[in-house]
């Protein structure tokens, strides 16, 4: 178990790591997501011991390690770039870990060909890691962490310089990985839909601080503010400034939106109301689906599905629809928006009712 | 980029603090110790104060080598620096010619300092010197025993065929961390040959332009042995500088008092020009 | 803006190329329209990159000439040929402001100052920096900095086309939504010839009007995105496009009867194959639904990824993936359904069509 207690990180009278309280409990996969800068790698190093917190203190299975040097403290770490030995091969790279643990020869060969296994590196552990592709040389990288048995495994973007199938692939290969390992996994990225991917739990990072941590999915479905929501939507969120009277939504010159269910309970007054592009379409799938006029900006056909740029009421919109449709620019339509999804955000920010889902 | 803390680490650099100690502490303080003494010899020592300071800054001597000091560290600069980027510039980037120039522009800076010297003097030399022979013969008048100004071109050219390749390595350092797609960038934006240089490897190179700038002027700034070898601070004193002149003044006469306040102030002076070379060139960077 | 012509070129980077696996560019014979954005897709070490810098004329093609409106430009070099680039990591000059940047290219073409400015301020509008514009380009973000090399292309008026080299790698989830869109806006307007290369098929597919899909030195298919999408004429397309990719299987063929182990289905047409050919079936998650009756199938894992789930399953011993939208609930003894429509049957990779 890894705790962060009020844990900062200082720098230059700036705070980049805000006062943070964070509980990582062993065998879980635990995703930083936000974007350059939040504070991810910074956080991570304070994990690792690389940095020593400006206040606060760090704890593992409830024992203060908060100056312990990084040695000491079995953490792996694999970094965007992919490094390795280059003039060992790698079953060498693989090994260099037990090696410096001094495990006997038998030991080690069982565990190298274990992890090579699991990484899908066996027939290429006589070749050094720069004859190899990307991919297996993150694979040969994180078979390294893996090995080394460590009880924190940190990785910062390991798939962000790969191939966009290999990081599919990779993706879809981790949490099977992980699962099989008792360590504490924390695995940073800028992508929403990675830790979407991934699974198990995510903290949403913004500026210095974690916003919201839990399971990931919940915390995709029921973000506790706006940054939240904000931070952890790919493709990005669709916000409208609306006011509540009654059971309906107003916004200047529309005819507005009918108040879902789950949303009838909050007061009257002005909310930020928002929705995932999923959930404007074209049909009514719904008897909930509230019927809008909005206006065509541009739309982008990824093949199986159409991105359409809106624009209702002087707001931007984007509408992920299923099916192929290229309509010109400037174009008037109705689109149809699923209001049991509605998420509302109060003037502070902060949620005031998630959505039913 | 931070550190872990480890109270350990004072070990570890506590030989260097040791040596450094030893090797530049302690012979200063004694250095300012003589400044402030006189001696008649028998190692009696007598209270000077000041005297020392103030005879040294009101000395023609000393203020007519710190003149040919300065004008020395000038054209070295002015010769080195754009001749330096200019040979980087026009060096190979890929394939056997560049360890080839890496390794011609090597050799001079692997040759001791007095060697430097030895061979110069020799080279130039009217009476049996390749290089002074030859300029006889071609009807040139050139003595640099006799004549100030060639003793002086003796000594440049001297310093810029010994010194210039540590400009050219460091410019090449800097040319070659530039990315491919800056230069077809710029063919695309139609470029001339200028503006590349300019927008683009000019500012790629200022860093390690400033290092090469602070090393050649405190070098050529402190500019000793060759000199010394070549000409001995002659013909006249025409090429004494301060650290000549310095050593004139302390081993050849046993001033040791005058001597010391003079290296205290040599020493301030190069710090201060330091400084202020860093931070001009420091502070230009930051605006950017 | 230019049509391009892509006449029979094929290019090694080694001396003398004997066999095909020699070259990193194999026979490339195409005709780009003039105001087409194309994007070339594929992994790396495709001939994506190798085909973009024969194009930009950083590289002379080892056969075959490359033609901009029916004019030779094989043997022009990169300024001759009046191009636009956009690189991966942004390339802006740091000493420069803004303004200047965006000038720099009409300067060094000796443009009349007065025009320099009008167009300058035109383009700042156009890619929204004019609030920067005395600003020093080196303190500015990855997006802004790939705004700026992207302006300064577009700058010149008179450019044949604008490459783009896999330009939003540096830029983070929630910019490249904003730098796409308006890219995309940016074609509409001015119908630039543009060639983006790219490894993501979100980009390339969301960019592009036709999208040529490059895997071994070789072009695969050239499609709309829904040509990918629907009818990917060899099963890498079919893999490369579309996230989780076509579930591509072994297959046996009799009739409009097609047999995967000991389930069969029916298909709406007989596939025209020949006799000794490979048979697949390739099927796309997406064209996969739960029913009542159907095919057996063993779940393994659910991915609940938002939006949507992805099933991943065991088919008579294969692993399948299936895609179920947000609402859908999985069966405890789940029974799945292939949309005939959707199925396209591959004979040695190649998609092969129905017979008539």
């Amino acid at each position: 178990m890894l705790e962060l207690r009020k844990a900062a990180k200082m720098v230059a009278g700036e705070y980049h790591i805000h006062p943070t309280d964070l509980t990582l409990a062993r065998g879980s996969l635990n995703v930083l997501l936000g974007p350059t800068l939040a504070g991810k790698t910074s956080l991570m190093r304070l994990m690792a011991g690389l940095d020593r917190p400006t206040s606060g203190s760090v704890h593992f299975d409830g024992q203060d390690v908060t100056g312990l040097a990084v040695q000491k403290r079995n953490v792996a770490m694999v970094y965007q770039q992919f490094i390795n030995y280059p003039s060992l091969t790698v079953y060498e790279n693989i090994a260099s870990p037990l090696r410096i643990a001094g495990k006997d020869a038998a030991t080690i060969d069982r565990e190298v060909r274990k992890a090579a296994e699991l990484l899908r590196l066996s027939p290429y552990l006589d070749r050094t890691p720069l004859s190899l592709s990307g991919g297996q040389q993150q694979r040969t990288a994180l078979a390294r962490a893996l090995v080394k048995n460590a009880s924190l495994v940190l990785m910062d973007e390991p798939l962000a310089n790969l191939d966009y199938k290999l990081r599919e692939e990779l993706r879809e290969e981790l949490p099977k990985v992980f699962a099989q390992s008792g360590a504490i996994f924390v695995y940073a990225t800028t992508e929403p839909s990675e830790a979407l991917l991934l699974g198990g739990n995510t903290a949403t990072l913004s500026e210095g601080r974690i916003t919201q941590f839990g399971p990931t999915i919940s915390v995709y479905r029921r973000p506790a503010d706006l940054v939240t929501a904000r931070t952890f939507a790919d493709p990005p969120l669709n916000f409208i400034e609306m006011v509540k009277s009654g059971d309906a939504f107003q916004h200047r010159n529309t005819e507005g939106l009918p108040v879902p269910a789950h949303l009838r309970a909050i007061e009257n007054g002005p909310v930020t109301v928002a929705f995932h592009p999923h959930h404007l379409g074209f049909s009514q799938q719904t008897p909930e689906a509230a019927k809008l006029n909005a206006r065509v900006q541009i739309s982008e056909i990824t093949g199986s599905e159409s991105f359409v740029h809106l624009e209702y009421d002087g707001v931007k919109w984007v509408m992920l629809a299923p099916g192929i449709h290229d309509i010109d620019p400037d174009t008037g339509i109705d689109v149809f928006l699923d209001t049991r999804h509605l998420m509302a955000f109060g003037s502070d920010g902060r949620a005031i009712a998630a959505a039913a889902a | 980029m931070e550190k872990t803390w480890n109270n350990k680490a004072w070990f570890l650099v506590l030989p260097v603090l040791l040596l450094v100690a030893f090797s530049a502490v302690i012979p200063l303080m004694t250095v300012v110790n003589y400044s402030v003494q006189d001696t008649f010899g028998n190692n009696q020592f007598f209270w000077a104060g000041t005297d020392w300071f103030d005879d040294i800054l009101h000395s023609d001597r000393f203020w007519q080598a710190l003149q040919r000091n300065l004008l020395f560290s000038f054209i070295i600069l002015a010769l080195e620096i754009p001749l330096g980027i200019f040979i980087a510039l026009n060096m190979p980037r890929k394939g056997i010619g560049v360890s080839v120039c890496l390794v011609l522009m090597a050799l001079p800076l692997l040759i001791p300092w007095n060697v430097v010297g030895t061979i110069w003097q020799v080279f130039g030399r009217v009476d049996i010197g390749l290089l002074g022979r030859t300029l006889a013969i071609l009807g040139v008048d050139y003595n640099y025993v006799r004549d100030p100004i060639d003793a002086w071109i003796t000594v440049i050219v001297m310093d810029v065929w010994h010194w210039t390749s540590l400009v050219v390595l460091l410019c090449y350092a800097g040319l070659v961390s530039i990315p491919d797609a800056y230069y077809q960038a710029a063919k695309i934006d139609g470029a001339s040959r200028f503006s590349v240089f300019r927008y683009i490897q000019l500012p790629k190179m200022k860093r390690v332009l400033l290092i090469a700038v602070l090393l050649r002027f405190m070098d050529s700034f402190m500019i000793y042995t060759e000199p010394f070898v070549v000409t001995g601070g002659g013909p006249g004193n025409s090429t004494t500088f301060l650290s000549i002149d310095l050593v004139k003044m302390a081993v050849g006469q046993f001033d040791l008092g005058p001597a010391a306040a003079m290296s205290i102030v040599y020493f301030l002076i190069i710090l201060l020009l330091s400084w202020v070379f860093y931070t001009v060139m420091t502070s230009r960077d930051a605006e950017n | 803006m230019a049509r391009i012509t892509l006449d029979h070129i094929r290019h090694a980077y080694g001396a003398n190329p004997v066999s095909e696996s020699d070259y990193a560019l194999r026979e490339v014979d195409h005709e780009w329209n003039d105001g087409g954005a194309y994007a070339l897709l594929g992994p790396s070490g495709c001939g994506k990159t190798t085909l973009l810098n024969i194009i930009s004329g950083l590289l002379q093609p080892s056969h075959g000439r490359i033609l901009f409106d029916g004019r030779d430009v094989t043997e022009l070099s990169t300024q001759a040929r009046n191009i636009a680039q956009v690189f991966q990591f942004p390339v802006v000059y740091d000493t420069m402001t803004v303004y200047d940047n965006l000038a720099f290219p009409l300067r060094n073409r000796h443009v009349p100052e007065a025009e320099v400015d009008r167009r300058v301020r035109e383009m700042l509008e156009i890619i929204d920096l004019s609030g920067m514009a005395k600003r020093k380009a080196q303190r500015l973000t990855a997006d802004q900095k790939q705004k700026i090399s992207l302006g300064r292309g577009l700058v010149r008026n008179d450019v044949n086309a604008i490459l783009f080299d896999e330009p939003l790698t540096v830029i983070d989830p929630h910019m490249k939504w904003v730098l796409r869109s308006q890219l995309k806006r940016l074609h509409k307007q001015f119908g630039f010839t543009m060639v983006y290369v790219t490894h993501d098929q979100t980009e390339a597919l969301t960019f592009a009007d036709k999208v040529v899909v490059m895997y071994e030195g070789q072009i695969v298919q050239i499609g709309t995105p829904a040509e990918l999408f629907e009818k990917p004429r060899h099963t890498f397309v079919g893999y490369f496009i579309g996230s989780p990719g076509m579930n591509v299987m072994p297959a046996r063929i009799s009739g409009n009867r097609v047999s995967i182990g000991s389930e069969s289905i029916e298909l709406d047409n007989a596939p025209r194959i020949g006799g000794d050919e490979r048979i697949e079936l390739g099927i796309r998650p997406e064209f996969i639904r739960f029913a009542r009756e159907g095919l057996k199938v063993k779940i393994n894992r659910i991915e609940d990824i938002g939006r949507r789930k992805i099933v991943r399953a065991e088919f008579e011993g294969r692993p399948i993936a299936i895609v179920a939208s947000e609402d859908v609930e999985i069966p405890a003894e789940p029974r799945i359904v292939f949309d005939p429509a959707r199925i396209n049957v591959y004979a040695d990779s190649w998609r092969v069509g129905e017979e008539a």
